[in-house]
C-alpha cells in the first residue's frame, strides 16, 4: 500500500480561552490519498476549518494541537520548526480560504504576488517566473492573461479573484490543497466553474484535495470520500456515493435528510431537532445523543470510537455488536 | 487624475478666499489701523491723509479686493513695529520654522514608524511595552514643559546642547540653513525633538494599532498560507497597507507642526515664523498676525492637496474610484 499523500492521527487543536480550555478537535484520524478528494462537511463550529488550518500549521494562538500527528507524504508535520513549516505551506501545500475578496492584498498587482509566491518557493528568476505566472493565470480559466497579470485585485471579479487565489494555491505544484468553503462567498454559477476547476487541477498534477464545505451538493459533486464532522469529531467517513445514499450515522442520516431533491416531492424536509452544542458544553459520551432520535444510555456516559462498516466508518454504538443487516 | 488634481485645487482656492475674509476682518474688528501707526500727537488732519495713502477711506468690498489682490501676489503690507514689509519679514523667519518642522516631522515619522512596528510585532516584550509606556508620555505632556525640561537636562545640567537660538547659519540664496554647521545642528536637535515628540507618539501609536488590524486580515492569512517569509509579511504587504492613514495624520501633522511650532520657538528663542507671530500679538502687529494666519493656512491647505494625490500614489483601487468619478 502507497503511503497517503495526508495522514491525520487522532488529532487534537485546544484553545486557551477565560473559560478554561475548549476542545475544538477531539481526536480525529483520516488519510487522503495521491489525486484524492476528501470532502468534510459539517455545521458551522463542528472544526471543519480548524482542521484544515492545523494540516498547514496555521493555528495561531490561542489555539494550540494539543495530541495527534500529522504526517505529509510520510513526513510528521506537526511538531516541524516554524521556518521549516513555512517552506511547506504554499510549496507542498497549497490552501484556498473562503473569500476571495479579502485573500488578496489589495495593493499588489496580482502577478507581482503570483511572481513573489513562486519565487519563495522556486529558483526561478524574475522573467520565468512572470512567464510561469501566465501559464498558471491561463490554467485556472482567466482569459487574456498577460494583459491580466498586471491588473490590481479590485479589477478582477469575485469569481475571477477566486481563480487567481487557486493559481496562487498550486504555483509551486502542492502534493495536497486545503480548500476552505472555496465556493461560499461566490454565486451559485461561478461556484460550479470554481468546483469543477478545483476538480480538473486535482486530477490533470494528481494532487490530493481536502475540501470544507457545509455544501452537501458541493462534496457530492466533487469528492471520492466525505467525513461528516460533529462537535470536534468525525462522526462518519467514507466512500461518497456510500455515505450520501446509505448514510450510517444518524447525524448523517439527518444531513442527507435535509437535501432537497429536484424531483420536487412535496415532503417536508427532514430538520434535525436543536443545535451543535458549544464547545465549552459538548455533553458527555456521543456529543450527538441529545439531538439523536435512536439514543440510548450507553450514548450518554460513553464516547463512540469509529468502528469500519464495510468502506465506511462510523463513530457510532448502534452499530456496535450489531450485525450489518439487522442495523438500523 | 488631472480633473481630480483640479477640483482639489479649485477647492482648495475657495478655502484660502475664506481665510482671506477672516484676515481681513481682523484689520476692521482689531482697532483702527492707523492709531497703530501715527503717534498720539498726530493732528486729524494728518490722520485723514494717512488713513487716504493706505487707502482705508475707500468703501469695503474695494479694500477687501484690494487686499486679496494682494495677499495673492505676497504682499501683505507694512508691519507696524518693524515698518518693513511683512513679507519680507516672513521670507527671513520661513527657513527657519521650515527646517525645524521638516526635522521635526522626519524625526516623528522615522522613530514613529520604527517604534509602531515593532510594538505590533513583538507585542510581549518589555521593550513594547515601554514605548507604550512613553508614547503616553509624550501624549500627555505639554510641548512647552518637555522644552523646559529637555533644556533643564541637556542645556543647563549637562551642558551639552545650546538652550536657545539657531546657532550659526549659513545663506544659500535667500534661504538660510543651520544644517551645514555643527552649531546649527546642535542648536536643532532640542527643538526638533520638543516639536516632534506630540508626532511621533500619535504616528507610534496608529502606526501600532493599524499594523495589528491588517496582520488579522485574510490576504496576510493567504500571504502566510502560502509560505512567504515572515519578513516579507511583515514589511511589504503588512505595512504598505498600514501606510494609508499615516500619510493622512503625517501630512496633516505637518500642518500643525508649522502652526503650533509658535509655543517651541518661544520656548528656544528659535527666530521662525512661530516667534514672529507671538512677538505681533504682543504688539497688535495686525498685517503680521494677518499674513501669518494667511500664510499657515496656505500650508495646511497645500499639504492636503498632496496628501489627497499621494493616496491615490499608494492606493490603487483609490486611482479606479477617482478615474470613475471624473
Amino acid at each position: 500500500m502507497t503511503v497517503p499523500v495526508l495522514s491525520v492521527r487522532n488529532l487534537h487543536v485546544e484553545f486557551a480561552s477565560r473559560r478554561g480550555t475548549l476542545r475544538a478537535i477531539d481526536g480525529i484520524s483520516f488519510d487522503i490519498a495521491k489525486g484524492e478528494v476528501l470532502g468534510v462537511v459539517g455545521e458551522s463550529g463542528a472544526g471543519k476549518s480548524v482542521t484544515g488550518l492545523s494540516v498547514i500549521g496555521l493555528i495561531d494562538p490561542p489555539g494550540r494541537i494539543a495530541g495527534g500527528e500529522i504526517h505529509l507524504a510520510g513526513l510528521r508535520i506537526d511538531n516541524l520548526p516554524p521556518e521549516e513549516m513555512r517552506r511547506i505551506r504554499g510549496k507542498r501545500i497549497g490552501m484556498i480560504f473562503q473569500d476571495p475578496l479579502t485573500s488578496l492584498n489589495p495593493l499588489y498587482r496580482v502577478g507581482d504576488q503570483i511572481v513573489e509566491t513562486i519565487r519563495t518557493h522556486l529558483n526561478l528568476s524574475e522573467q520565468a517566473a512572470r512567464r510561469r505566472a501566465v501559464e498558471l493565470l491561463a490554467e485556472v480559466g482567466i482569459p487574456a492573461p498577460e494583459k491580466r497579470i498586471d491588473g490590481y485585485p479590485h479589477e478582477f471579479s469575485g469569481g475571477m479573484r477566486q481563480r487567481v487565489v487557486i493559481a496562487l494555491a498550486i504555483c509551486a505544484e502542492p502534493e495536497l490543497i486545503i480548500a476552505d468553503e472555496p465556493t461560499t462567498a461566490l454565486d451559485v454559477s461561478v461556484q460550479a466553474q470554481i468546483i469543477s476547476l478545483i476538480k480538473r487541477l486535482g486530477r490533470d498534477h494528481g494532487t490530493a484535495v481536502m475540501l470544507v464545505t457545509h455544501d452537501m451538493g458541493v462534496i457530492a459533486e466533487t469528492s471520492d470520500r466525505v467525513a461528516v464532522m460533529y462537535a470536534g469529531r468525525i462522526a462518519e467517513i467514507g466512500p461518497v456515493q456510500d455515505v450520501v445514499k446509505n448514510p450510517l450515522h444518524p447525524y448523517a442520516k439527518g444531513l442527507m435528510g435535509a437535501i432537497p431533491t429536484l424531483a420536487g416531492d412535496d415532503k417536508r424536509l427532514v430538520q434535525i431537532p436543536g443545535s451543535m452544542p458549544r464547545l465549552s458544553a459538548i455533553p458527555p459520551g456521543c456529543s450527538f445523543n441529545p439531538r439523536c432520535a435512536f439514543a440510548f444510555d450507553r450514548c450518554r456516559v460513553e464516547r463512540p470510537e469509529p468502528l469500519p462498516r464495510g468502506a465506511q466508518s462510523v463513530a457510532c454504538h448502534l452499530y456496535d455488536n450489531v450485525p450489518a443487516e439487522s442495523a438500523v | 487624475m488631472l480633473a481630480f488634481t483640479l477640483r482639489r485645487a479649485v477647492q482648495a482656492i475657495g478655502v484660502m478666499f475664506a481665510v482671506g475674509i477672516i484676515a481681513f476682518s481682523m484689520f476692521r474688528f482689531a482697532g483702527d489701523p492707523v492709531n497703530q501707526i501715527v503717534s498720539i500727537d498726530t493732528s486729524a488732519a494728518e490722520r485723514e491723509a494717512v488713513r487716504k495713502s493706505l487707502g482705508l477711506d475707500d468703501p469695503v468690498p474695494v479694500q477687501f479686493v484690494r487686499y486679496f489682490a494682494d495677499a495673492a501676489q505676497f504682499k501683505f503690507g507694512v508691519s507696524y513695529q518693524f515698518r518693513q514689509p511683512v513679507s519680507t519679514l516672513l521670507m527671513e523667519r520661513m527657513p527657519a520654522t521650515l527646517e525645524l518642522a521638516i526635522c521635526a516631522t522626519v524625526f516623528a515619522m522615522v522613530l514613529g514608524i520604527l517604534m509602531g512596528v515593532y510594538s505590533a510585532l513583538k507585542r510581549d516584550t518589555v521593550l513594547a511595552k515601554l514605548f507604550q509606556a512613553v508614547s503616553l508620555i509624550g501624549i500627555s505632556l505639554p510641548t512647552f514643559l518637555i522644552g523646559i525640561l529637555l533644556i533643564y537636562l541637556f542645556a543647563v545640567t549637562l551642558g551639552w546642547l545650546p538652550s536657545f537660538g539657531r546657532g550659526e547659519v549659513v545663506k544659500l540664496g535667500w534661504w538660510t540653513t543651520g544644517l551645514l554647521t555643527l552649531s546649527g545642528l546642535k542648536a536643532l536637535i532640542m527643538p526638533a525633538i520638543t516639536l516632534g515628540l506630540f508626532q511621533m507618539t500619535l504616528i507610534m501609536r496608529l502606526v501600532r494599532a493599524e499594523m495589528l488590524e491588517v496582520l488579522r486580515t485574510d490576504y496576510i492569512r493567504f500571504a502566510r498560507a502560502r509560505g512567504l517569509t515572515t519578513r516579507a509579511i511583515h514589511f511589504g504587504h503588512a505595512l504598505k497597507n498600514t501606510l494609508i492613514p499615516v500619510i493622512t495624520v503625517a501630512g496633516l501633522q505637518f500642518g500643525s507642526v508649522i502652526a503650533f511650532s509658535i509655543i517651541t520657538e518661544t520656548v528656544f528663542q528659535w527666530p521662525g515664523m512661530g516667534l514672529l507671530f507671538v512677538q505681533a500679538v504682543q504688539n497688535v502687529d495686525i498685517p503680521i498676525m494677518a499674513a501669518y494666519l494667511l500664510m499657515v493656512s496656505l500650508i495646511f491647505v497645500t499639504i492636503n492637496l498632496v496628501v489627497d494625490i499621494l493616496y491615490t500614489v499608494v492606493d490603487p483601487r483609490l486611482r479606479a474610484t477617482v478615474g470613475r468619478a471624473t
